[in-house]
């Protein structure tokens, strides 16, 4: 049966129009082409009047396929789809040929683009006559929900999922919830106090019915696909029972071991071997550092379990797992800080009274290793004055060509809390200031106010080898004063390292367990960076928070929520759809030899073992055509591409050594089309 | 080990001790060096200011010169500046394909051509800490520098820049030196200003710039009580040493530090007198303080500091 | 991909004529080489400034400028660039550009470089008491008897060559150097 087509070809303004002959292209297409029986351009395709067009043709001339000439598929391969479905026609007869970013925003030679522009049309015409009728399956989705990581992103996820009824499992690898908001002093621009505001939230987490909190532990593996994914958690073992632990704390007072804590106190201060991160700690549960713990390297001790009042320490405890299906998982899981070593000539680790800007967050902290008093690193004596170095780490294309988003409006709050403090002069070397949010430009201004001394240029290094009179036993930090073109020497007491924001240092390895993309720098990659930030490439899975890029809190949060309305949205529609672009393994040319299963991307080929087959598991299968190549036997065919299809999009592409000169590509003799 | 041997122009005259005492100490500690036959002056920061294509084919003779010479591989430079400028050029040569066509295109005037990347070129203390190696080097220490603090000063051109991915030390906080210095048993003074600049050929452009320079050097290994200060380019020896008492007249200060070469103090720990090293050329005299060797110094014993139990202070961060 | 452009024919050229030179269009201005300079504060304008000159076309004030001849080439500012812009290259850039346009005929400092030129085109090795000598006689001599000592000193331990020495392939080397300077970028 022949074939019905519609061909038509976009202007998309002047995008396309302005180095393809529109008009002439379409024309050559009615005229030339076979099978075609409409051809129109016209100005916007995608638009609501463009769609019509195709939808009068549908029904009007009975066209039984549709070319577009248009952009990429990427963008409107949906809308075009679509108005063929309303149409009557089923949405796989439908195919777009990219005029736009194949041709027309590739190159500027005119001749080139329209011989291109022909080529892609006429390529899509051959190819559309030999697609057929595909229908989409659906697949239920659980309603459960994995969240991985419980700083505010993720809390906020959780919250917004449980309160809307639905199961949450949040998976937290630390002893307790809370994230790096947990580690702050005060929040800008507002001052808020850190742990006022995400205590209340820890707690709703911490008593929600509907949130599983699933502390100390970390996802193994993942599987399956968007609605059906199978999650393996370990569960660290606390040496803790659970079920008897009052939290009443009489282990951590009785451990004799002093341990430099590291993570939350970033080593400013002390915590025993049995320890909480902090007094709010949500759970309330304790943990035995086993690597510091006397029981543990020698086999003596065992104070918590002698003074434990319920019998709660067991020393013989073991990591367990857990397997949970859920539906969606979102991925809230923080960032690091860069490592200031890096950088000798900022003195951080030789010159003692150096700070990173989370060490400065502990010692502002009042439940931090100084009780919230800004001292020096004697621990006894009050800074008179103090520098704050901006980018450290970060506009630096030797480390991180990022800017890290928060560290101007830190430092402006740290300025703050050291004057209110200390009452200390206080210098920010700065290379831009930028204050760009709700309440901040007006916070920069309060300081400005306030008397913090603003010197714009890049310290280039902090020493404390005393060059004049005035500079003994100071700080001395270095700069180009560059708005009075000057280089000046500031003596401080103290000095803060705003270091950079950077991805978690295992990031990379965690987008590979869940299958998402990251960039080069370890940020998990949007599915758009404007239009759809919290989605990723891979359905069912959404980010949140710090992962995706350096931000503040309401931005996390914003994401946070934005995550969960994606999931709950998932969750209310129940079903998902799955495209229908797949390919299929036909048992009875089989031969079991199994090359396809680990060629598989998306793991989605699994062996029957009783048949002796390989089969594919077409929610997972994204139809990339590998396993199709791949099979010597010619047993799998990729649906919507078909050898058929693809030769005759290729005989398509070649018209003009096709047709020209009268020569005509020989039929491929039908059983010996190479894999 | 074989190494071509580039001394530089001034191993001849200004830092003739530099070339005594490195080949005092070659063959003890086992090294080859060949001298390059007919090399010329690198041209040390001078040429470059005027022209730079002439400049890199000025370093560029040596380096083809050197390849040429019986399959050299290695390319040993005592001086930091000829250091600097053999390395640069070879890696400019490399990485900017239009200078290297142009740079041989000079050299085939003078009938020589040099492939990139043929030559490694080394400082001499690099062969020193790395090929012969700091445990060989302190078992063959018969008289250890006991009771000697020594400032170890790296300046700048050894360190700095950093071109491509190699670099021989931080270009901030290198410590090769000071590795080598407590090998030799002296007590090592870790002064900040260690890979600071002493000024290169300022003292002839502006005294003034170049005498505060060389006064912050001495200032602060002073400050830190160094007893002489060690060095490893033949241009901060002469500035801080030759200069001294310029720098002593213009500002009123009292400095009195010999500055020596770090073969110099392995020739001394290795048992050499220190004629046979060149020491007596010095303008600021080490005699004296060469008498310090091996004298018990208070710090001898230095007990280890418990920590009092109302300190109250943080931790340091690990480095 | 993003396409370099120059933002003026000065700048075009600056960067032509270093190595790496494309980074100065990056250049935030932010000070770092400023403020590590060690001679900064000597100069007429920090590096910083001068890249800032450079942006806006202003050859002349560049060119006149004492700041490339007060460059040390510690390379302080080069290793702590977060742009990795060549600057200690560029000074050299701005020196020769400085003689080639004649704005430094009778100053101080491009004349030592060129007396040690011509010292090493003569003989193949630096000499440093005809560089001395030369230099120092032609430059205010009057207000050179400050380094006496230091020269007396000098002379006393033999640490100066009264002669100077020769290389023996001169004529190679004065064609290499010769050939060299023909293929100059203009």
């Amino acid at each position: 049966m022949t074939e019905k087509v519609g061909v038509y070809v976009c202007h998309c303004g002047s995008n396309i129009a302005g180095q393809v002959d529109v008009e002439d292209l379409a024309n050559w297409a009615g005229e030339e082409l076979e099978g075609v029986v409409v051809a129109r351009d016209y100005k916007f395709m995608c638009s609501s009047l463009g769609q019509e067009l195709i939808e009068e043709d549908i029904k009007n001339e009975g066209l039984t396929r549709v070319v577009v000439g248009a952009c990429s598929p990427h963008l409107h391969e949906k809308t075009f789809r679509r108005a063929c479905s309303n149409a009557g026609l089923n949405p796989y007869l439908c195919q777009m040929a990219s005029l736009r970013e194949q041709v027309s925003w590739v190159t500027t030679d005119k001749d080139l683009a329209n011989t291109k522009a022909r080529a892609l049309i006429s390529g899509a015409v051959h190819r559309v006559q030999h697609q057929e009728e595909l229908e989409a399956t659906e697949v239920p989705v659980s309603p459960n929900t994995l969240v991985v990581g419980a700083g505010i992103a993720g809390i906020q996820a959780s919250l917004e999922l449980a309160d809307a009824g639905y199961q949450v499992y949040l998976v937290e690898r630390e002893p307790s919830i809370g994230g790096h908001m947990a580690q702050f002093d005060k929040t800008f621009p507002t001052l808020d106090c850190a742990a006022c505001i995400l205590t209340p939230r820890m707690s709703d987490v911490g008593q929600h019915p509907n949130i599983n909190l699933l502390s100390y532990s970390e996802v193994e593996e993942v599987s399956g696909y968007v609605g059906n994914f199978h999650v393996r958690l370990r569960k660290k073992s606390r040496y803790i029972k659970e079920e008897d632990c009052t939290g009443c704390g009489i282990c951590i007072e009785k451990c004799p071991k002093k341990v430099l804590d590291d993570v939350f106190e970033a080593g400013m201060g002390y915590r025993k071997a049995v320890y909480r991160p902090f007094p709010q700690a949500v759970p309330k549960f304790p943990v035995i550092d086993t690597e510091n713990c006397i029981y543990f390297e020698r086999g003596t001790c065992k104070a918590c379990e002698k003074f434990c009042p319920t019998d709660a320490i067991d020393f013989e405890q073991q990591d367990t797992f857990l397997d949970l299906d859920v539906g969606n998982i979102i991925l809230a899981t923080g960032y690091d800080l860069f490592d200031t070593r890096k950088i000798p000539q900022y003195g951080y680790g030789r010159l003692a009274n150096v700070f990173t800007s989370l060490e400065f967050e502990r010692l502002c902290n009042a439940s931090g290793p100084t009780d919230g008093k800004i001292l020096l690193r004697d621990g006894v004596t009050q800074p008179q004055s103090v520098a704050i170095i901006h980018c450290v780490g970060s506009r630096d294309i030797r480390f991180n060509s990022h800017c890290s988003a928060i560290c101007c409006m830190s430092a402006l709050k740290f300025g703050h809390l050291v004057m209110e403090k200390t009452g200390a002069e206080v210098y920010s070397f700065y290379i831009d200031m930028r204050p760009n949010q709700k309440g901040y430009e007006e916070f920069y201004d309060r300081l400005l106010q306030e008397g913090m001394h603003f010197i714009r240029g890049r310290v280039a290094e902090v020493t404390d080898a005393v060059r004049q009179p005035g500079e003994e036993g100071k700080l001395i930090v270095q700069a180009e004063d560059t708005l009075i073109g000057m280089q000046r020497r500031i003596p401080v007491d103290m000095v803060i390292l705003m270091s950079g924001l950077e991805s978690r240092a295992d990031a990379r390895d965690v987008a590979l367990k869940f299958g998402i993309a990251c960039s080069m720098s370890g940020w998990f990659t949007e599915r758009h960076p404007k239009l759809d930030p919290v989605a990723t490439m891979t359905d069912g899975i959404f980010i949140a928070g710090t992962c995706q890029g350096p931000k503040d809190i309401p931005a996390s949060v914003a994401q946070g929520a934005a995550a969960s309305a994606r999931v709950q949205s998932m969750i209310t529609s129940g079903m998902v759809e799955i495209e229908p672009i797949v390919a299929t393994i036909h048992e009875e040319k089989c031969s079991g030899c199994r090359i396809c299963n680990n060629l598989c991307p998306f793991n989605a080929i699994d062996f029957n073992e009783e048949k002796m087959v390989s089969v594919i598991n077409q929610a997972l299968c994204k139809g990339c055509g590998t396993c199709v190549a791949a099979c010597p036997a010619q047993a799998i065919t990729g649906a919507h591409f078909s050898n058929e299809q693809i030769f005759s999009e290729i005989e398509g592409l070649l018209f003009d050594v096709v047709s020209g000169s009268g020569l005509k590509a020989a039929e491929p003799a039908k059983d010996s089309v190479p894999a | 080990m074989r190494y071509g041997y580039y001394p530089g122009c001034s191993l001849g005259s200004t830092a003739a001790p530099y070339d005594v005492s490195t080949k005092a100490i070659a063959k003890p500690l086992g090294l080859e060096l060949e001298e390059i036959h007919d090399w010329n002056c690198c041209g040390a920061t001078e040429y470059f200011s005027i022209q730079k294509t002439a400049a890199y084919a000025l370093v560029a003779r040596n380096l083809a010169l050197a390849a040429d010479q019986d399959g050299l591989t290695q390319l040993a430079a005592p001086c930091s500046a000829c250091y600097l400028n053999l390395r640069k050029t070879d890696h400019y040569m490399g990485k900017y394909p239009k200078i290297g066509e142009r740079t041989n295109e000079a050299l085939a005037a003078g009938g020589l051509s040099y492939q990139p990347g043929s030559l490694e070129v080394r400082h001499l203390i690099d062969i020193v800490v790395n090929d012969v190696g700091l445990e060989a080097i302190a078992e063959k220490v018969t008289n250890p520098l006991k009771g000697l603090r020594l400032a170890p000063y790296y300046g700048c051109l050894i360190v700095r820049p950093t071109l491509g991915d190699e670099s021989f030390d931080d270009p901030e906080y290198p410590t090769h030196l000071d590795g080598l210095l407590d090998a030799l048993g002296a007590t090592v003074v870790d002064f900040p200003l260690k890979a600071h600049c002493c000024g290169g050929h300022m003292t002839q452009i502006s005294a003034d710039t170049a005498y505060e320079l060389i006064r912050r050097l001495l200032q602060n290994a002073a400050d830190y009580e160094a007893d002489a200060i060690v060095t490893i380019c033949p241009m901060c020896q002469l500035n801080l040493d030759a200069y001294q008492s310029q720098v002593n007249g213009h500002f009123g200060t009292s400095f009195n530090l010999p500055v020596l070469y770090f073969t110099q103090m392995i020739g001394l720990a290795l048992g050499m007198q220190p004629k046979e090293l060149g020491i007596g050329k010095e303008i600021v005299s080490a005699s004296k303080v060469l008498k310090k060797i091996g004298a018990d110094t208070e710090e001898a014993e230095a007990k280890p500091q418990r920590k009092k139990r109302d300190d109250q202070s943080l931790p340091m961060p690990k480095v | 991909m993003t396409v370099a452009h120059s933002r003026n024919d000065f700048q075009s050229e600056v960067i032509a004529k270093t190595p790496g030179g494309e980074a100065l269009l990056t250049c935030l201005q932010c000070g770092t080489c400023g403020g590590s300079c060690p001679s900064g504060p000597d100069m007429d304008h920090s590096p910083r400034k001068i890249f800032a000159m450079i942006e806006a076309g202003m050859k002349e004030e560049v060119l006149q400028s004492n700041t490339p001849w007060y460059c040390v080439s510690c390379y302080y500012c080069m290793v702590r660039c977060p742009k990795e812009i060549p600057i200690t290259d560029i000074m050299y850039t701005l020196k020769n550009m400085a003689v080639k346009a004649k704005y430094y005929d009778s100053s101080d400092a491009p004349d030592f470089s060129e007396s040690f030129i011509g010292f090493i085109e003569k003989y193949g090795r630096s000499f440093e008491l005809g560089l001395a000598t030369r230099y120092h006689l032609t430059h205010k001599p009057l207000s050179k008897f400050s380094y006496g000592p230091f020269a007396l000193g000098m002379l006393m331990k033999n640490r100066v060559s009264l002669r100077p020495e020769r290389i023996e392939n001169i004529d190679q080397l004065r064609a290499i150097l010769d050939k060299a300077k023909s293929l100059e970028v203009v």
